[in-house]
């Protein structure tokens, strides 16, 4: 388990290297650099300005001086907001961004669980087939389309719930509330299909019917035997649920004008502020890449199979 | 056996010889049998349809001219978002700069579509020949190939999307098009090249693979013209439900900024411009936001209808 622990970890670096410097390559290979859309300077100032950013030398002395800076934690100064660092600005979203993320994953894994174990169990009848309905729908809200939409129904219409904006300081639940829903539902309806079809099979299973007719009641065979077996393919989704939930937060902090780090991310994206785009690609791939690990350890723990094939 | 069934097996056999259903034929007949999947299907044509022709066709040398009364880009200066109304024919209103909406609409479902279906196809081409050829020669080949696609897997790859449109600049919305085609296309084949790859490895040893290699076929042809085609129950379902994905992922591009420019419209780019006028002009969200669920709908039910159609031992 410990090796193969290490083994991912050492493949994780060589792959984060590989991102870095495709993104860093991508982004400097590019016409228009961050200084072109300002007024007209004099040509020293320019070289001075360039100088400072390292933007004068060849692209592999720019990358080598980029990864140094890395490995010290210095994703360098943001080329826009002249006063900051790119780590500052993504310390400054970070709390916003893991709030709403971590809500959304939490709200998903929950209630999608709960709506597939409700339908496996009532395989075939009404309460499935609502369910599976529900989520069919649900695959096509992206937060995309959902969050205008909530904004206007709830926010504007309504006037139930603020539609955006949010303190730094002080994160009102009722700021929250609809950018996480937003950003759950489709993660929601992904969770509880598969949390159906393994429930379904695990109750199928020779030790589910040994736990019946041992005369267990029934909630305990639902809790104790299958839904440990069951929720297996529910921490294998983590990963990919994890980098969708990311991906919709760009929208879902743009829509309801939240302070996060894709909010900042979207800004960057459209300024060209090339130091910020890279630190964002490089926080959230490193991101993934420990989170999908750390959920394919999970898996590993809870399921004794997996631990002995490793 | 009632006495019915056996009559009519009898004429039937006197009819002629029995015709063999092919996978293909079951399909159909699976498919046809699913109401929501045929519903979908008539529903996608309509769309297709209306996307296609609803506003003029230019292909430079000559236009189809749409049966929408208005033109996508014909500004009225006097008529600046107004609400939907039967007079003058704004059926579904006018946008802020004045431009007919239903216009507007078909025209970004044009768009939104063909990115979909392009996009998809370019990352069906790569998919497929990758998977096909890791796994019909195997070895070192499989490996380093397949290592390769694990590698990119766990890069997360909406970013680079991302970064290859930031940095890209462009200005010819054509050019901007093509390039949405290729970064969405190049992102997409991984989990193709998977299915077909397993597919290949399954169908490798099989006997008419052998035959064909007797026959002198050569490794290439054996791939192109009998794995390929044997893989293609899996292709058309990812297909199916890629294109919805990618659809998406344009929005997303578009509602950030970097997707479909002016004077060319998408739906993402319709609902993010809709969403910066809601409050003032709610149809301007409405429309698209419906449009783009409607489509979504469609091409998943569609999907999950093929899947049952032509995967049966899943039900």
């Amino acid at each position: 388990m410990i090796a193969q622990i290490v083994k991912r970890l050492l493949i994780a670096i060589p792959t984060m290297i590989l991102i870095i410097a495709t993104a860093f390559i991508i982004m400097r290979q590019t016409p228009g650099g961050p200084f072109d859309a300002e007024r007209q300077m004099p040509p020293e100032i320019e070289r001075r300005l360039k100088a400072e950013f390292n933007l004068d030398l060849p692209l592999h002395e720019q990358l080598v001086a980029y990864l140094g800076d890395l490995a010290q934690g210095d994703l360098g100064p943001s080329m826009k907001y002249k006063d900051k660092d790119v780590a500052e600005i993504i310390a400054e979203g970070a709390p916003t961004s893991f709030i709403i993320g971590v809500a959304a994953m939490t709200l998903a894994v929950l209630l999608g669980g709960l709506l597939g174990i409700i339908a496996a169990l009532g395989q075939n009848r009404p309460q499935d087939y609502l369910v599976m309905g529900l989520a069919l729908f649900g695959v096509c809200l992206p937060p995309l389309v959902m969050g205008p939409v909530m904004q206007l129904v709830f926010g504007l219409e309504l006037r139930w719930l603020p539609s955006q904006g949010l303190m730094r300081d002080q994160m009102a639940i009722s700021y929250l509330l609809l950018p996480v829903v937003t950003l759950a539902l489709p993660q929601i309806a992904i969770i509880s299909r598969l949390m159906r079809a393994s429930m379904i099979e695990a109750m199928r299973s020779n030790a589910i019917r040994t736990a019946r007719a041992k005369g267990l009641p029934e909630w305990q065979v639902v809790w104790r035997h299958a839904l440990p077996v069951a929720f297996l393919p529910i921490v294998s989704y983590l990963g990919p649920a994890i980098a969708g939930v990311m991906a919709g937060s760009f929208v879902v902090e743009t829509v309801f004008e939240l302070p996060g780090i894709g909010s900042q991310f979207v800004t960057g994206a459209q300024q060209r502020d090339y130091t910020l785009v890279m630190g964002v690609v490089i926080v959230y791939a490193g991101l993934i890449i420990l989170l999908n690990l750390a959920a394919d350890i999970l898996y590993g723990l809870l399921d004794p199979r997996a631990r002995r094939a490793a | 056996m009632s006495e019915a069934s056996v009559t009519s097996a009898q004429a039937a056999l006197a009819t002629g010889p029995i015709k063999g259903r092919s996978l293909w034929d079951d399909a159909r007949r699976r498919l046809l049998r699913n109401p929501a999947a045929v519903f979908s299907l008539g529903l996608l044509a309509l769309l297709a349809f209306l996307a296609t022709f609803g506003t003029d066709l230019d292909f430079g040398v000559f236009r189809i001219p749409g049966f929408w009364v208005h033109d996508v880009d014909m500004i009225f200066r006097d008529r600046v978002a107004i609400a939907p109304t039967w007079d003058n024919y704004h059926w579904l209103g006018t946008d802020t700069e004045g431009r007919d909406m239903m216009a507007r609409l078909l025209f970004g479902l044009r768009i939104s579509l063909l990115v979909g279906v392009v996009a998809t196809a370019v990352a069906l081409t790569i998919g497929v020949l990758w998977g096909a050829i890791a796994g019909f020669f195997g070895g070192w080949l499989d490996q380093a190939m397949m290592r390769l696609v694990d590698l990119f897997y766990s890069i997360p790859f909406i970013f680079f999307v991302i970064l290859l449109m930031t940095a890209i600049p462009t200005n010819d919305p054509f050019e901007k098009i093509i390039l949405i085609f290729i970064a969405i296309g190049a992102v997409e084949w991984l989990t193709m090249s998977r299915i077909v790859r397993g597919q290949t490895i399954a169908l490798r040893q099989r006997e008419f693979v052998e035959a064909a290699r007797a026959a002198g076929a050569s490794p290439l042809q054996i791939v192109t013209r009998h794995i390929v085609p044997n893989t293609l129950g899996p292709v058309v379902i990812f297909a199916t439900l890629n294109i919805p994905v990618v659809i998406l992922l344009e929005s997303f591009l578009s509602f950030i900024g970097l997707g479909v420019q002016e004077p060319l419209t998408s739906l993402g780019q319709l609902i993010s411009r809709g969403a910066q006028n809601m409050e003032a002009y709610p149809w301007l969200l409405w429309w698209p936001a419906g449009l783009m669920l409607l489509t979504l709908m469609a091409l998943n039910f569609l999907g999950d209808g093929l899947r049952d159609a032509l995967d049966p031992k899943d039900r």
